[in-house]
């Protein structure tokens, strides 16, 4: 029996533990991307419609630590959230929310980066329009964030790709312990080293799967929403 | 209340405008008071545009002052703009109307019997729904038209506001503006055409280079220029 077929075997059988696993990060993943969303972009749109000393710095950063290595992020995490860190006494670390903590952390800069070029662009058109209607700069910022909404789920996407594949967060601030922080990024990198290779097959295969069908789904409704409000 | 705060008198003393070394506006001194539409007329870079856009507020003058109804605080109170390219937001035309009307403090129980009474106003009423950026140019152009006059202006500016229409479209747009001007809203419109300037205007300032060449009312202008730069360009010469 060949390694793709028991793979195959595994996904169709439904295994029971190989879905929890994919339930996991699914859950982990999307709770990052929408905690990300919540402060990422209105701080992406904050950069971009304000002025300051040292602006230029910080786009530069915020841009470069869009390539922040996982790991870094989980060592950092990590110390915070240790027994003898600042936030030790929550008792998180190798939970799920320590996880979720993580990712955020990691796809803040990446979601705040591209909603800040997005708005920058789209406030150069926008500008003289709503100067004149005399538009406060919260209304400002709400404003360009919806009518960028289409352009933003494509850092949404970026945010969600980034969370999805990475390893290095979730292995050091999760731990990667069986049927509780096991992520499927985790257990392949798991399994394949314990040469339970259909196993492996079997996640990277659903882990490929569910990016895919991710970004179809938000690119069809990039799509029909764009046909619908112009 | 709004009503009690007033943008007229517009008035312009020693104003200014340079970019770098060239000059864009040279010492304009102007006021702009209730009654028949001006139309200001000139070349292509003759500063009507940085015109309008000081008398907006949207740029601040190098030299000299630019006052609202005395004050000289640049934000819109009763004084709204139409430019040659509207930006639509990206929603319907009700919801371009609703978005208007809102910056414009208008109550949110009145906004959508405002937003019916403009786009009836505007000849648009039937395309509500229909998402603002796919309607056409001539249609976008009345809907900016029915978001300035959510603002309830007492001065309305117009930069070229039908320079890409055709005459169908141009003609609805000059009926709207019309029927504002009839309205008691003072109309400042910048234009090359002068079919245009003949259709709408009581009076007439002429721009070249940035500066103030003449300013009558309409029909002395077209008829009886004053100076040879108006004569020239009333006869179709190239002015520079």
């Amino acid at each position: 029996m060949s390694v793709e077929f028991s793979a195959w075997q595994l996904i169709l059988n439904g295994d029971a533990a190989l879905f929890a696993i994919v339930r996991l990060s699914l859950a982990v993943s999307l709770s990052a991307v929408a905690l990300a969303a919540l402060i990422g972009m209105p701080l992406g749109a904050l950069v971009a419609l304000t002025r300051f000393p040292g602006r230029s710095v910080l786009v530069v950063l915020l841009n470069a630590m869009m390539g922040l290595p996982p790991v870094v992020v989980g060592l950092a995490v990590y110390l915070l959230l240790s027994r003898s860190g600042p936030l030790g006494s929550m008792g998180i670390l190798f939970t799920p929310t320590a996880m979720i903590i993580a990712q955020t952390v990691l796809i803040i800069p990446i979601i705040a980066a591209l909603t800040r070029q997005t708005i920058e662009d789209l406030w150069a058109e926008y500008r003289d329009e709503l100067t004149a209607m005399d538009v406060s700069q919260a209304g400002r910022m709400a404003t360009l964030l919806w009518d960028a909404r289409f352009s933003l789920l494509t850092a949404l996407l970026a945010g969600f790709g980034r969370a999805a594949a990475e390893v290095g967060a979730v292995m050091i601030v999760g731990g990667n312990i069986d049927g509780f922080t096991r992520t499927m990024t985790t257990a392949v990198a798991l399994e394949t080293s314990k040469g339970n290779l259909p196993l492996a097959m079997g996640l990277g295969l659903v882990l490929v799967a569910i990016v895919l069908a991710i970004n179809a789904a938000a690119w069809g409704t990039r799509v029909w929403s764009e046909r619908q409000a112009g | 209340m709004r009503a009690t705060v007033s943008d007229l008198p517009l008035v312009l003393d020693g104003v200014s405008l340079l970019a770098g070394a060239t000059t864009i506006l040279d010492r304009l001194s102007l006021s702009i008071t209730p009654g028949a539409p001006t139309l200001i007329v000139g070349p292509n870079g003759s500063g009507k545009t940085s015109l309008l856009r000081l008398l907006m507020g949207l740029a601040a003058p190098t030299a000299g002052r630019v006052s609202w109804g005395g004050r000289t605080e640049s934000k819109p109170v009763r004084r709204a703009i139409l430019f040659q390219r509207p930006v639509m937001l990206r929603r319907t035309a009700a919801a371009n109307v609703a978005y208007a009307l809102a910056q414009a403090g208008t109550p949110r129980n009145e906004r959508a019997v405002r937003v019916a009474v403009l786009l009836e106003r505007v000849g648009l009423f039937d395309l509500a729904q229909r998402p603002a950026r796919k309607l056409s140019g001539g249609e976008q152009q009345r809907l900016a038209l029915a978001r300035a006059l959510a603002r309830e202006p007492e001065i309305l500016l117009l930069d070229e506001p039908t320079a890409s229409l055709d005459p169908a479209a141009t003609r609805s747009v000059e009926e709207i503006v019309l029927m504002a001007a009839q309205s008691g809203i003072k109309i400042v419109m910048a234009s090359h055409d002068l079919g245009q300037v003949r259709r709408l205007a009581g009076e007439v300032m002429f721009m070249v280079r940035g500066a103030l060449c003449e300013r009558a009312p309409a029909a002395a202008f077209l008829d009886h220029p004053t100076t040879p730069e108006a004569a020239a360009f009333l006869r179709g010469d190239l002015v520079i």
